[in-house]
């Protein structure tokens, strides 16, 4: 770990001129991810911005019908919160699915979003990693890729992201609050996470000096029809090999909105359009959901060791739609796969 | 004498370890404390070309950096390097020793500051670079160049020729993957500088006393220079076997600056010391049509370092479990750029018991019987190697009550024909063998006229119940409450007692109390003989038992004399008497442990997901000392033998010679939700030969076998055998 100065920011203002001033400042929430990094020597910050006591902890309805989240809101409790229990079960869900519950309790929403892979070459400095050390070679490429991606890939990196949160917030089409030093913006969340292409070590499109003040979850909640699916090396505690977060609107057995999302299999939560509007006007089938599979993971391509993960995440996506349809969402809280 | 001995008593220590009162080894306080941070070694062999220390000594609050460059002496015989358990072979690691690279995670220097942080920092600033040689890590590509062990188990009968001619034959490789033993304790040191340069040091150690004659040696000290004590140890599982490297640099650096030091690993460098070294272990059955066997061998083809011969019995434990005429067992090791081995629960059985036992299994499909039927068909009644009888031997006892209370009559032998809704279900069973040993260990009791009595003994509790075994038996063979017993282990300076390991403590603690206990008794007797009209006067010792605060005839408890009145008669305050006990040498018997598992496993049938929902162990171990303590400590065993089976695995990239997964986020062991019913029972076996209590231990026989039957139940439920552990999903998919 490295000598870091430290300051606290009394508003988002305030983070934002921190941030500013010094170019090797990091903000910090939770800590549970940007700690662990920094003991590793990965993220090696000049100076901490202590974000956690900022005023960005409430969840409230707007005039639109939507929910805004504050980016300082802690996983447990938006987790727990009745409004997204009633409304967006499936975040819940998917939150639930994630760390330990010590974890949730510190993690915040902003962080969420902006924690690292867990490719293990990422974390240690003592091996080539482009993502960490730009241009140095992607050791996962040809070693240890068991749990890499297998969409969106490029040359230089097959990182995932590993965040089950996410999943679900693109699932639910959530919008991204930003602020920055030239005012505030919005992004959709499928927009937020980057795929690798030639610049791994840009996570999101999150620019310089912004903070996250602000997640948007938008009508429907697809509070009838949802599950949440993660599949992983223990059945809890432990990073998604994938994981599916399927939400549904029907009509009768027919679909007349579909949401799929994927986690664990890219640098970024992962849907088709083309396979939601395939789904759309079908009845809810497996032979449908089958379809949508195929359509999901087109183009996967796998390395030496994460090849099952195709054929998990199709019959993962099947497992999840059937879920959602059925009314019967995963529990997070059973020790068995419904 | 048996108002405690076999009953479930609570722990003694139970309260002190959740209130915090007990303290662990990076937990005591010195005064003007120092903290060490090692630097670790980047590559895994070669040589340090430079080590640039200067910009870490800028840092405010370093004291010093220590490396084999400016260190105070350490021995230069590897004699004064090996330790109680070290292996025969080879020439033990010496950190900081000079600038050879052995392996990756080898310590290199340690930085020594005010305060931990200052320390772990500066380490950061250390400049190393290296002149890199060539190395080699994967066992399996250098399986070719593994070399056999000159201590193979006997071979018995023509084991080729009668496999070749068997009726059904069953050949397979079985591959163990490293496996590490994350104690939940940190491995950490804390050395106590006090003015006329004595050392007080607290390590975390299965053996005080191994530790202090070892550091005795590498530092060149008097046995009076030094005391290391360790009362409450974390777990251990083995990796606190053989001293800890930061033992030594602790010890280094409080020599170096004359001042206390304290030296905690982190979790990541926890990984350059030992592990369960990956095994090969290939096997091969043949049967008669009748199920009986004609001939067993098994190969194990075993990591170990290139500077230690590290090797365990993986392969003979066929010769306790299963007749056979012909039998042939080798033990190779593959010599890598990785540091030795170290044992991990059931060092040896864990792995090779692991692949007999699946080829057990195997050989059942093939012979189309039930897997039981087919281990009593085979079953021994003596051990094989030495052609000796049991001291006893309840396994058939455990075959049967344990498939009673699984149900396994139920069980439709044909793989996949099981299943609960989405998933398959699988029954699967092992059995399980492990040694009863017994060391010479010696205990100190002080018996004080107000009937209280402190026990003390150098052996560790590495969190087995060794503190409340010792308490329950002292207040049976002494006649008083158990709350009137204090006890006092894991100091040095305490009569002799080996390292705790090997499942031997129980039955040597227990028997080194009574024979204290009897010296007590004796001096009891003596002055309550000498009471006027004493109803003792004359009697003999052995007609007499200390109870209910008294000491009395065994025959007939109303003639006693209080503990009380016979010490204050005779002017005496305080008893006190030290005995060392040692087993007598029975070369007539055999003397193990046995368990038969059994295991439901329910795999969801699209997504092959694990899940173990049930498993029996039935134990056959003599006498159980503690049915609480006991049972908890099979549960552990059952738990990790899930974790074995389906979980466990040090990844290592051998492009780098790296372990890839040295945290345990990403090293999975089972999490409460893989957990479900765990049965633990406890079959009675009576063993009049082993010792006087018919006391034989249970540390390791929990986990052996269950990784077999866990194994065996998935290929019940789905039809695939693998035989490459652990089972993780993505091998049963396809
Ligand atoms: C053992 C372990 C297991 C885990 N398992 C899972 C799992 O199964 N699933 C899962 O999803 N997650 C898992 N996690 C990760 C966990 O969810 C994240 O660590 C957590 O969400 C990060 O939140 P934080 O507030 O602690 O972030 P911090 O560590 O404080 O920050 C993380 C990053 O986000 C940046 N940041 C924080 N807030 C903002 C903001 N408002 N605007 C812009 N940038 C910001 C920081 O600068 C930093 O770079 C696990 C973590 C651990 C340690
Ligand atoms: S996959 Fe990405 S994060 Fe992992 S080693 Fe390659 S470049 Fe680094």
């Amino acid at each position: 770990m490295n000598n870091f100065q430290y300051a606290r920011a009394n508003d988002v203002a305030d983070a934002i001129r921190l941030l500013a001033a010094d170019p090797g400042a990091k903000l910090i929430a939770g800590g549970t991810n940007l700690i662990d990094l920094m003991k590793e020597n990965v993220e090696r910050p000049t100076r901490l911005i202590d974000i956690s006591r900022l005023p960005l902890r409430k969840v409230e309805g707007t005039a639109d019908g939507s929910l805004r989240i504050g980016a300082l809101v802690p996983n447990s409790d938006l987790a727990y919160h009745p409004l997204i229990e009633q409304r967006y079960p499936l975040l819940a869900s998917a939150i639930l699915a994630g760390a330990s519950a010590q974890l949730r309790n510190m993690a915040s929403v902003g962080g969420n979003l902006m924690q690292r892979t867990r490719c293990a070459y990422f974390y240690d400095t003592a091996t080539p990693c482009n993502k960490r050390h730009p241009g140095s070679g992607c050791s996962a490429m040809d070693g240890l890729n068991r749990n890499h991606a297998i969409l969106g890939t490029s040359a230089a990196c097959i990182a995932t992201n590993p965040s089950d949160m996410s999943v679900a917030l693109a699932a639910l089409d959530a919008l991204v609050h930003i602020a920055g030093p030239s005012g505030e913006r919005t992004i959709a969340l499928t927009d937020f996470h980057r795929v690798p292409g030639d610049k791994p070590h840009v996570d999101t499109n999150l620019g310089t000096g912004e903070i996250i003040t602000a997640i948007e979850l938008p009508p429907p909640g697809f509070a009838q029809n949802y599950s949440y699916l993660k599949i992983r090396d223990r059945m809890s505690y432990a990073f998604a090999l994938v994981s599916v977060a399927a939400a549904l609107e029907l009509d009768g057995n027919a679909i007349s909105g579909a949401r799929v999302a994927l986690g664990g299999v890219a640098h970024k939560p992962w849907r088709s359009l083309e396979a939601e509007a395939a789904l759309r006007g079908q009845a809810a089938t497996p032979d449908h959901f089958s379809h949508a599979a195929d359509l999901l993971l087109q183009g996967a391509t796998a390395r030496s060791h994460n090849g099952f993960k195709v054929e998990l995440a199709r019959r993962a996506i099947v497992r999840t739609l059937t879920q959602a349809a059925n009314a019967t969402p995963q529990s997070q809280a059973h020790k068995k796969i419904a | 004498m048996n108002a405690y001995v076999g009953t479930p008593t609570s722990r003694v220590d139970g309260r002190a370890k959740v209130t915090g009162a007990a303290k662990y080894a990076g937990e005591f306080p010195a005064d003007g404390l120092l903290h060490g941070f090692v630097v670790e070694a980047s590559i895994p062999c070669g040589r340090i070309a430079r080590l640039d220390t200067s910009t870490a000594l800028q840092v405010e609050g370093v004291l010093d950096v220590l490396t084999h460059a400016n260190r105070p002496p350490l021995a230069d015989k590897d004699d004064s390097w090996k330790d109680e358990v070290a292996p025969e072979e080879g020439s033990p690691f010496r950190p900081l020793y000079d600038d050879t690279i052995k392996f990756n995670g080898q310590p290199i220097a340690l930085v020594v500051a005010e305060d931990w942080e200052t320390a772990k920092f500066a380490a950061t600033l250390v400049r190393v670079e290296y002149e890199q040689h060539g190395f080699a890590t994967d066992l399996e590509g250098e399986r070719s160049n593994a070399a056999e062990k000159d201590k193979p188990h006997k071979p018995r009968g023509d084991a080729v020729a009668a496999l070749a001619g068997a009726y059904v034959r069953h050949e397979a490789d079985y591959v163990i993957p490293t496996e590490h033993h994350n104690p939940m304790e940190l491995y950490a040191t804390t050395a106590v500088w006090d003015s006329n340069g004595k050392l007080t040091i607290y390590d975390k150690t299965q053996g005080v006393q191994n530790v202090h004659k070892f550091l005795c040696g590498v530092f060149d000290k008097k046995p009076d220079d030094i005391r290391v004590v360790s009362p409450y140890v974390g777990g251990a599982f083995g990796s606190g076997l053989r001293p800890q490297y930061q033992v030594v640099l602790a010890t280094l650096g409080a020599l170096a600056l004359k001042r206390s030091i304290r030296v905690v690993l982190t979790r990541q460098q926890m990984y350059g010391l030992g592990y369960r070294p990956m095994t090969i272990e290939r096997v091969a059955l043949g049967a008669k049509s009748d199920g009986t066997l004609d001939a067993v061998t098994h190969e194990a083809i075993a990591v170990t370092s290139r500077y230690e011969d590290f090797a365990r019995n993986d392969t003979g434990w066929a010769e306790q479990l299963y007749k056979s005429p012909n039998s042939r067992f080798a033990h190779k090791l593959v010599h890598l750029d990785v540091s030795t081995p170290c044992d991990m629960r059931a060092p040896g059985a864990a792995s090779g018991v692991c692949a007999l036992e699946c080829a057990m299994d195997e050989l059942a499909v093939a012979l189309k019987l039930d897997p039981v039927e087919l281990r009593l068909k085979c079953y021994s009644d003596r051990d094989q190697s030495e052609n000796l009888p049991y001291t006893s031997k309840q396994l058939r006892e455990c075959y049967a009550r344990g498939a009673d209370a699984f149900g396994w009559s139920r069980r439709n032998p044909v793989p996949r024909s099981m299943r609960d809704g989405k998933e398959l279900v699988g029954w699967g069973m092992a059995t399980g063998v492990w040694e009863a040993l017994q060391m010479p260990v010696a205990v100190r009791i002080a018996l004080t006229s107000n009937g209280h009595a402190e026990v003390s003994c150098a052996a560790s509790d590495i969190g087995t119940g060794t503190y409340t075994i010792v308490a329950q038996v002292a207040a049976d063979a002494l006649g008083l409450p158990i709350e009137n017993i204090s006890v006092r282990l894991a100091d040095s300076t305490l009569p002799q007692a080996p390292v705790e390991g090997g499942s031997w403590m129980a039955a040597s603690s227990a028997h080194a109390v009574l024979v204290a206990a009897e010296e007590v008794r004796k001096e009891v007797l003596g002055l309550a003989g000498k009471i006027p009209g004493s109803p003792l006067a004359g009697a003999e010792l052995v007609d007499t038992v200390l109870t209910d605060g008294s000491i009395a005839n065994a025959s007939d408890n109303s003639r006693a004399v209080s503990i009380a009145d016979a010490m204050r008669h005779g002017g005496v305050e305080r008893i006190e008497k030290e005995k060392l006990n040692q087993f007598g040498e029975d070369k007539k018997h055999a003397r193990n442990t046995h368990s038969a598992v059994f295991a439901e496993v329910k795999v969801d049938e699209e997504l092959d997901v694990i899940r173990v929902t049930r498993v029996v162990s039935a134990v056959a171990a003599g006498r159980i000392l503690n049915t609480k303590t006991g049972r908890s400590q099979i549960m552990g065993g059952v738990v990790w033998g899930i974790g074995m089976a389906l979980q466990e695995e040090t990844v290592m990239d051998h492009r780098f010679g790296r372990i890839m997964n040295a945290n345990i986020a990403e090293y999975h062991i089972p999490v409460n939700a893989d957990v479900h019913d765990i049965d633990v029972i406890f079959v009675d076996e009576p063993d009049a030969h082993i010792n006087a209590l018919g006391i034989k231990g249970l540390g390791e026989i929990g986990i052996v076998g269950v990784p077999a039957a866990i194994a065996n139940a998935v290929y019940h439920a789905t039809g695939k055998r693998i035989r490459r552990f652990p089972i993780t999903l993505d091998k049963l998919l396809d």
